[in-house]
């Protein structure tokens, strides 16, 4: 049962779980969590495939389509129909398995997940179980600091997506009181990939940037194939997150000897953020309830994106419960080396590597770079470029102004309204001396605000430096004559000192001047 | 043979989410394991060196490609539900047992 309440299907102000925990929970500071307990982390991504038609049948995909409308008797479960696999939903699983460094499996069969659940109308999710399609992997995960950290794929199987459930009555609104539940099955049956790791250890206190950096791994590979929009607002791109604490040894290397402390298993985590404030917080919730000489219960929790807390779900099946078995509607996948090898042809850069080409290409430092892929603008400034934006001029805006309005709003950098077309427009008002960096920030903001592309945004604010050489002479000699012992100061050497009569041009010019310009005729003229 | 167990069926019985009376247990309890029993003369075949078979059909790569096709309208594929609302199948609450 994948994806029970994920966000969109929850009405505002629910609480799943609400009725079991009523007060927020206990947690520990993190520096007493991090020095006293060794995390061990879990991570499960869901992907839903960019395919034309669903896993089983032809329907079609499209997301926000009206309810129950994208649907047919074989993904409506009705008696008689018979699925067919798609071929695509296939070699993309295929591709994301070498993706990430897996041996595909040359012979795998389909298996019945079978639950009571009105989220999938056959009573079972067609999935894989003891034979994925794709096992024993990796993914190499680049870090802030410039290290590695290097994640083991467990296995990455074929599923299919479940519908979605609006819970709607009950007398206090809450999902636990609800009457009914209303249930739209367009999204059953769309190509899911699962992709699970190893068990993650060794990442300490760095275990909530790991998790976040594996995950951003994961959607910029996924993308790069192009095998998913991979969009985590949309739910096309999901995490579970699976935290467990262990005692912290004295000694590290004795460290790998300790048994895992039980798990819990973090469902809704919808953004990159989350991924990581939400392994923050199981870890320190763990570590409360260790402290304090309680046991942790194996159980699903629900993140709450807006409260910063997790809350109890359902307590976790045993895979027994889900009573798996092979697929007796769905003959065996058994691709063939060619196939195999055919699509290994179709991989793309890996983008670790293509982060290293971008950065030579674009002539960006380490730490621009850096600066650069913790904005997680690396795509996007690639985009700039392409529309004609200077590399320097796209690495400002998205990693710095834009990055920062993003932060300050808890938004990801490609939701901000603002396009790549747009910051190549930016760019290229400032490059062709229009705009200093002052007047460039408010017609970025015209921008966001909806008034049009930034030139039009220029010209509706009259927003333009001063070109009549004439008017910034005047001004520039005005404050030179007002200001002779800076003038003094700046002919002895101290051209620092230039600084202040800048100031004092541009705020004579309302701004609307190039500082850059203003400091040459400063200097000329005291020269002279 | 290892016989099933009342708390065997009691588990089995909530996955299919059936009621059961205690009468009821009992009585399946039973019922049940003379199933089991007569199905397990089975389990005296001679299978070392056979693969288990899960298809009857020597085929494998059975794929078709990604095009659309016609599927149910929402009036269509509503119309067979017992209850619905806002275009959507209305079921009994769940998540209760969450």
């Amino acid at each position: 049962m994948t994806d029970l309440t994920a966000q969109q299907d929850v009405q505002a102000g629910d609480e799943v779980g609400s009725t079991i925990e009523s007060a927020p929970q206990a947690v520990m500071s993190w520096q007493e969590t991090v020095a006293a307990y060794d995390p061990v982390l879990g991570l499960e991504v869901h992907v839903e495939l960019g395919t034309a038609t669903k896993m089983f049948c032809g329907c079609p995909t499209a997301f926000g389509a009206e309810p129950n409308s994208q649907v047919c008797p074989v993904c409506l479960g009705l008696p008689g129909s018979l699925p067919v696999v798609n071929e695509i939903g296939v070699e993309s699983a295929i591709r994301i398995g070498l993706a990430l460094n897996c041996t595909i499996a040359p012979w795998c069969r389909f298996a019945r997940k079978n639950y009571f659940y009105p989220d999938m109308p056959k009573n079972f999710q067609t999935s894989q179980y003891d034979e994925p399609i794709a096992f024993d992997g990796w993914l190499d995960v680049d870090l802030d600091d410039g290290t590695v950290y290097r994640v083991l794929i467990e296995r990455a199987h074929m599923e299919e997506d479940t519908g979605k459930s609006l819970h709607v009555g009950g007398a206090t609104g809450r999902i636990h009181g609800a009457e009914f539940s209303l249930v739209d099955y367009n999204r059953a049956g769309i190509p899911l990939i699962e992709i699970v790791t190893k068990p993650m250890t060794g990442a300490g206190e760095r275990a909530p940037e790991i998790a976040r950096a594996y995950v951003t791994a994961v959607r910029d590979l996924l993308r790069a194939l192009g095998v998913s929009d991979v969009k985590m607002e949309q739910g096309s791109l999901r995490c579970d997150a699976n935290v467990s604490l262990r005692q912290r040894t004295k000694k590290p290397e004795a460290q790998a000897d300790v048994a895992f402390g039980t798990r819990t298993e973090t469902k809704n985590v919808n953004s990159l953020r989350s991924v990581e404030r939400a392994v923050r917080y199981e870890m320190t919730r763990h570590a409360a309830i260790l402290a304090a000489g309680g046991s942790i219960l194996q159980e699903t929790r629900h993140w709450h994106e807006d409260t910063g807390v997790t809350t109890s779900g359902r307590e976790k099946s045993d895979a027994e419960d889900y009573r798996y078995f092979p697929e007796p509607d769905l003959v065996p996948i058994a691709p063939t080396v060619q196939l195999v090898e055919r699509l290994r042809t179709t991989l793309p850069e890996p983008p670790a590597a293509r982060r290293r080409r971008l950065q030579a290409t674009w002539g960006f430092s380490d730490l621009e770079m850096r600066d650069v892929l913790n904005a997680g603008a690396v795509e996007l400034i690639e985009a700039t470029v392409a529309a004609g934006g200077t590399p320097a001029g796209a690495r400002k805006w998205w990693s710095g102004e834009i990055a920062r309005r993003a932060n300050v709003e808890g938004r990801e950098l490609a939701d901000m309204g603002v396009t790549p077309l747009d910051v190549a427009g930016l760019d290229g008002l400032v490059q062709e001396g229009r705009l200093n960096d002052s007047m460039a920030r408010q017609v970025l903001d015209g921008v966001l605000a909806g008034e049009g592309d930034p030139r039009a945004v220029a010209d509706a604010r009259g927003l333009a430096l001063v070109s009549d050489d004439g008017a910034l002479a005047a001004a520039v000699d005005l404050v030179l004559a007002a200001n002779p012992q800076l003038v003094d100061k700046i002919r002895a050497g101290k051209v620092q000192a230039a600084g202040a009569l800048i100031g004092q041009v541009m705020k004579a010019m309302t701004g609307q001047a190039d500082a850059a310009k203003v400091r040459a005729l400063i200097l000329d003229r005291v020269a002279q | 043979m290892p016989s099933l167990s009342r708390d065997d069926v009691a588990h089995l019985a909530m996955l299919a989410r059936i009621e059961l009376t205690d009468a009821e247990l009992d009585r399946m309890l039973g019922e049940l394991s003379v199933i089991l029993d007569a199905v397990a003369v089975v389990q005296q075949a001679p299978t070392e060196g056979i693969e288990p078979m899960s298809h009857p059909l020597p085929l494998v790569n059975v794929t078709r490609p990604d095009e659309v096709r016609p599927g149910l309208t929402a009036a269509q594929a509503l119309s067979g539900a017992p209850e619905a609302d806002q275009q959507r199948f209305s079921v009994p609450r769940i998540l209760t047992d969450d």
